[in-house]
């Protein structure tokens, strides 16, 4: 079993905490004079995503988790699992609807995304910074109207609903920003 | 820092108007302690003997000569030249202790440390007080007790209050801190002391902790109690320590039994002890006058000084420079 001593502490390192692969989001040494030294540390859960402070006395180990990140296609979904494959090796993984998450309503055959494994089996799913889908419902847009400037609720092809201007049409394929779930600009001849 | 390219970082870490104010703070402490007749020594970084305390690791290295110890503060070296006679006595230097490193926290630091015969460690804090005036025109400290702390902050007596309600405090406050089964009451006090209540002192004015708990006396006189008190003190400002003072020990027996007994801890802990300084015992045995002694971080006070977040923006060279 790897382990990390707390020395070792930093963004980014993996450790295991009650049964779960956590990553440590900030580590801070914290040391009154002539007493007992720890490590303050804020550690995201990878499973869960929830956000927790601990404290650990300096000095102590705790164990590694064995979690890699991996970027991998993605196939199809079975309605149970998501399907990906590794575009070097073919070798194919699925996720479930835990691992896979928010993440399912970006998912495009054939997108790059990044699986986050942990003992080979994917945690987490992120997709591609941006995705470009096809928009398969919206309200027309009202010619002329400029002055409302709200713009209009669009459904795409993979389910996902965002605001779209008022110009743009329903069968337009659009580029939207995954991580704030917006709009970027309409693509043509994609 | 300034921006470099290229693979191999070789600038300083500190800008080079903080060197100019870490050379204007060292002159105006020197001033300070020259004017009050404090003569300026300089002793061995590097000695056959080390700090046994189960707070603080040593580094060490091979001199050609045997094993010797990196210094983690003079103190051992300056009292033996108070028992040969030396008078008030200060050095600034360079002392090492392994693994801290943080934001606050460098392997490498520079300390101000001075001893002053005759005077306790009441007129020691009202003197640190001066010098705190003379280098950076703070306003007049407060002083609280350790036990005032507690109760102000945290509605605990702290002398008497058990493993239990102290596990509960940091409960109640939300910390989740893994602590084990063995680790003892002064473990808890400093968990609730680093996390709920030092980041809160120190923000108006200088303020000085002091009258600790027997079991953290490390080299400070233990008044009887009851409670017993280690007639010790900290500097805090802006939620950060910046000095430990104490009221010397002067006693050889009893310096010799807390050696044993940190030592016996480190063991415990399965942790490398160095040898115990037989010399500074000789010292204390021919005679260390009653005293009281101080060790300030300037880093630190550097940092307050000029409204630095991270001791390596202090330094010419952090440890990852280095």
């Amino acid at each position: 079993m790897a382990t990390y001593s707390t020395n070792e502490f930093k963004s980014g390192l993996k450790i295991m905490q009650d049964g779960d692969p956590c990553v440590i989001v900030e580590n801070e040494f914290v040391k009154p004079g002539k007493g007992q030294a720890f490590n303050r540390v804020k550690l995201r859960n990878l499973k869960t995503g929830r956000i927790v402070d601990r404290t650990f006395k300096s000095g102590e180990s705790v164990e590694a988790a064995d979690v890699l990140d991996t970027e991998m296609q993605y196939l199809y979904t079975d309605g149970e699992f998501w399907y990906f494959m590794d575009p070097n090796t073919f070798e194919q993984l699925s996720a479930d609807a835990n691992a896979v998450g928010e993440a399912k309503k970006w998912l495009k055959e054939q997108d790059l995304c990044t699986l986050t494994l942990w003992n080979g089996v994917p945690i987490s799913v992120t997709p591609p910074n941006f995705v470009v889908l096809q928009i398969t419902e919206t309200d027309p847009g009202v010619r002329g109207d400029t002055a409302s400037g709200g713009g209009k609720p669009a459904t795409l092809e993979t389910g996902a609903v965002v605001r779209v201007p008022l110009f743009v049409e329903t069968g337009e394929m659009i580029k939207v920003d995954t991580r704030s779930g917006e709009y970027v600009a309409r693509v043509k001849d994609e | 820092m300034p921006h470099e390219s290229g693979a191999t970082p070789w600038r300083p870490s500190a800008s080079l108007e903080t060197l100019r104010k870490r050379a204007a703070l060292l002159a105006r402490t020197r001033a300070f302690f020259a004017q009050r007749g404090v003569l300026e020594v300089e002793t061995p970084l590097l000695s056959r003997n080390g700090n046994p305390s189960p707070a603080i690791d040593s580094m060490s290295c091979e001199t050609g000569d045997g094993r010797r110890y990196l210094h983690t503060s003079p103190e051992f070296a300056m009292k033996r030249l108070l028992a040969a006679g030396s008078g008030p006595i200060y050095q600034i230097c360079k002392v090492f202790r392994q693994g801290e490193r943080g934001r606050r926290h460098s392997p490498e630091f520079t300390l101000l440390e001075w001893y002053r015969p005759g005077m306790d460690y009441r007129g020691l804090m009202d003197e640190v007080d001066e010098l705190l005036q003379h280098l950076l025109n703070t306003p007049v400290s407060e002083k609280l007790t350790y036990a005032q702390l507690f109760r102000q902050h945290l509605g605990l007596d702290i002398h008497h209050a058990s493993q239990t309600q102290l596990q509960a405090c940091a409960t109640q406050h939300g910390l989740d801190a893994r602590l084990g089964p063995d680790d003892d009451l002064d473990c808890w006090r400093d968990l609730l002391l680093s996390h709920l209540i030092e980041p809160r002192l120190g923000w108006h004015a200088p303020l000085f902790v002091y009258d600790y708990p027997a079991s953290q006396a490390a080299l400070a006189r233990v008044r009887p109690g009851p409670p017993a008190l280690a007639e010790r003190f900290e500097l805090y400002m802006q939620g950060i320590e910046i000095a430990n003072g104490y009221q010397e020990l002067t006693d050889p027996a009893e310096q010799r039994q807390r050696f044993l007994d940190e030592q016996r801890q480190r063991q415990r802990q399965g942790r490398e002890s160095p040898p115990v300084d037989e010399a500074l015992l000789a010292a204390l045995s021919h005679g260390l006058p009653a005293c009281s002694g101080v060790a300030l971080g300037v880093d630190r006070l550097l940092m307050l000084w000029q409204g630095i977040e991270n001791i390596d923006e202090t330094l010419s060279f952090s440890w990852q420079r280095a």
